[in-house]
């Protein structure tokens, strides 16, 4: 990651209170662009990033070379079509691809932060990340849209920042991290910090790396993302690159092989820490919480026009959990519209290739923004 | 557009706030959106027709009336719609006191089984009414609980229901009720 210097960043000046109560100033915000703010400046779209994306959601990622990571629907003629829309995409705060995070150096002790970054939340990503509207100068989004935390952040957005967006499409997400969903980032957590490498966080000083324990979390985390049929349908009890079994534990099955490949790909674009501190904001993530269980009153103040969706084979943020969020909305009359996209992939769907999925999102930003203009005429 | 929309989307007041329960691919919901309010939203249950009213870009929630109605609050729409489903549902009576809660007035529409040539059908050949609103054999039947027009007005009186207004055509019955 030689090339993380040449990143687009906006320094924000403004000091930035955490939830946690330390208060930050002067960081840096890594993004990307792409499409074309229009005059009228109504046609941005600011888009967010799941637990290991970055800023490059669509064309070529310029620090590893391949494809961005919601490349299917961003891009010129595509669902979120670059041609027409003028899309946002930041580094959270937390993360290691040009934002303010733990691989950053800590000016009271000239080394990297490690583990004495400050443990950060859903909703200091958002309010960070609200500063890129002042940047561009934009008084309303047209949307925000975001899969699995990125919808977390999409749902936060709206109740922090009820009018500065027409159109809300949260993605395969929730409003409240299960236990079940903690139970998992533990383990990746408990994985990263068994590696001794780890070295209490404090790995960079040592010019070490703890890649096994954050290839593991990565391994465990991928089945999440995948359905029990999709396993089975791409790899059943394949064997890899054998005829037989070899009676050890070298890689016999396919899937075994699949997943040390991911691990292994995983740790050279990503760092343990930033793993750390991210799956830490979801687990602290409990929007109804901050407005004393009662979720409907997160929404109180907006008139965004919300598009919840949903996929049949994802388990990690079942249908259940994104119906919530549409019975809050309904409860209190807000303008909702929900669809369970039919889906062998997973959880990870949301960043595949399933065409109901592209179409339905293609459709409801082209008929939402053409409505808008109509009102304005 | 099928006769009964053109009905439907007349008796709906200007302006006023819609639940069309049911909406299939979002014809009547379309054109009571271009026509009448574009305060319409749709409850319906399968993918594939929620898909084609987003195209249409109409506001849609994927869901089960029999199970979905309950997130709505009590009066929050000034009429809810149910077009020629209802002797399809489980429990029929459930879901007229669903209407009738969610909306302050809801606009119901029944398939007459009481109709002239459904009672010949069944009085002359002896078997289950084959027409062109009832196109399915008993045994693939989607509806449930056929009633006929009388049926109706008979359970609106019995439950206090009021019936504002009656559009009656020999195969469909229109109602406007209330409670």
């Amino acid at each position: 990651m030689n090339n993380i210097d040449k990143v687009k960043k906006l320094i924000i000046d403004k000091p930035l209170k955490l939830d946690c109560g330390q208060t930050i100033s002067n960081f840096p915000l890594a993004y990307e662009t792409y499409g074309k703010l229009n005059d009228k400046k109504d046609n941005a779209i600011l888009a967010f990033h799941a637990l290991t994306g970055d800023q490059f959601a669509s064309g070529v990622n310029p620090i590893t070379n391949k494809e961005g990571w919601w490349n299917y629907l961003i891009g010129p003629g595509k669902a979120v079509d670059t041609e027409k829309y003028f899309v946002i995409c930041a580094n959270v705060i937390g993360g290691c691809m040009g934002s303010y995070g733990p691989s950053n150096i800590n000016p009271k002790t000239n080394k990297n932060f490690g583990t004495e970054f400050p443990v950060i939340t859903i909703n200091d990503m958002v309010n960070a990340q609200y500063h890129l509207l002042e940047f561009f100068k934009i008084k309303k989004l047209f949307s925000v849209l975001g899969g699995s935390m990125g919808g977390m952040q999409v749902l936060q957005f709206v109740s922090n920042f009820p009018d500065k967006s027409e159109t809300a499409i949260p993605i395969a997400c929730t409003y409240s991290h299960s236990a079940q969903n903690i139970a998992l980032n533990e383990l990746g957590r408990q994985s990263i910090m068994a590696d001794h490498n780890w070295a209490n966080g404090f790995y960079e000083d040592k010019n070490k790396s703890p890649d096994k324990g954050l290839a593991v979390a990565r391994m465990a985390a991928h089945i999440t993302y995948l359905s029990k049929k999709g396993l089975q349908e791409k790899f059943g009890r394949k064997l890899q690159e054998r005829d037989d079994l070899k009676f050890g534990f070298d890689a016999d099955f396919q899937i075994e092989s699949y997943l040390r490949y991911q691990g292994s790909v995983f740790v050279d674009r990503f760092d343990a820490n930033s793993y750390l501190y991210i799956t830490r904001a979801m687990d602290y993530f409990d929007l109804s919480k901050q407005f004393d269980g009662n979720l409907s009153k997160a929404f109180e103040k907006t008139k965004t026009k919300f598009f919840i969706i949903s996929f049949t084979s994802d388990w990690l943020y079942p249908t259940s959990e994104n119906r919530e969020i549409v019975i809050a909305l309904n409860s209190i009359g807000k303008d909702v519209g929900f669809v369970e996209i039919t889906s062998d992939k997973g959880h990870d769907s949301f960043l595949l290739d399933v065409p109901d999925f592209l179409n339905t999102i293609k459709n409801f930003l082209n008929t939402s923004y053409s409505k808008l203009n109509e009102k304005r005429i | 557009m099928k006769k009964e929309f053109n009905i439907i989307a007349n008796l709906v007041e200007k302006n006023s706030k819609v639940l069309d329960v049911g909406c299939g691919d979002g014809e009547l919901m379309k054109y009571i959106n271009e026509n009448i309010t574009t305060d319409i939203r749709g409850l319906e249950i399968s993918k594939n027709n929620v898909q084609k009213c987003v195209a249409k870009g109409l506001t849609v929630i994927e869901g089960d009336a029999e199970k979905d109605l309950k997130q709505f609050p009590e009066s929050s729409f000034d009429y809810v719609i149910l077009s020629q489903t209802l002797q399809a549902f489980l429990d029929p009576e459930n879901v007229i006191n669903e209407l009738l809660r969610v909306g302050k007035k809801a606009i119901v529409t029944i398939p007459n089984f009481g109709y002239w040539k459904v009672r010949i059908h069944l009085l002359f050949r002896g078997t289950m009414p084959i027409t062109k609103d009832l196109p399915n054999e008993w045994y693939n039947t989607p509806n449930l609980h056929m009633c006929t027009i009388k049926d109706f007005v008979n359970y609106c009186n019995k439950k206090n229901i009021k019936i504002n207004s009656k559009n009656l055509f020999s195969q469909l019955g229109i109602f406007v009720i209330e409670k």
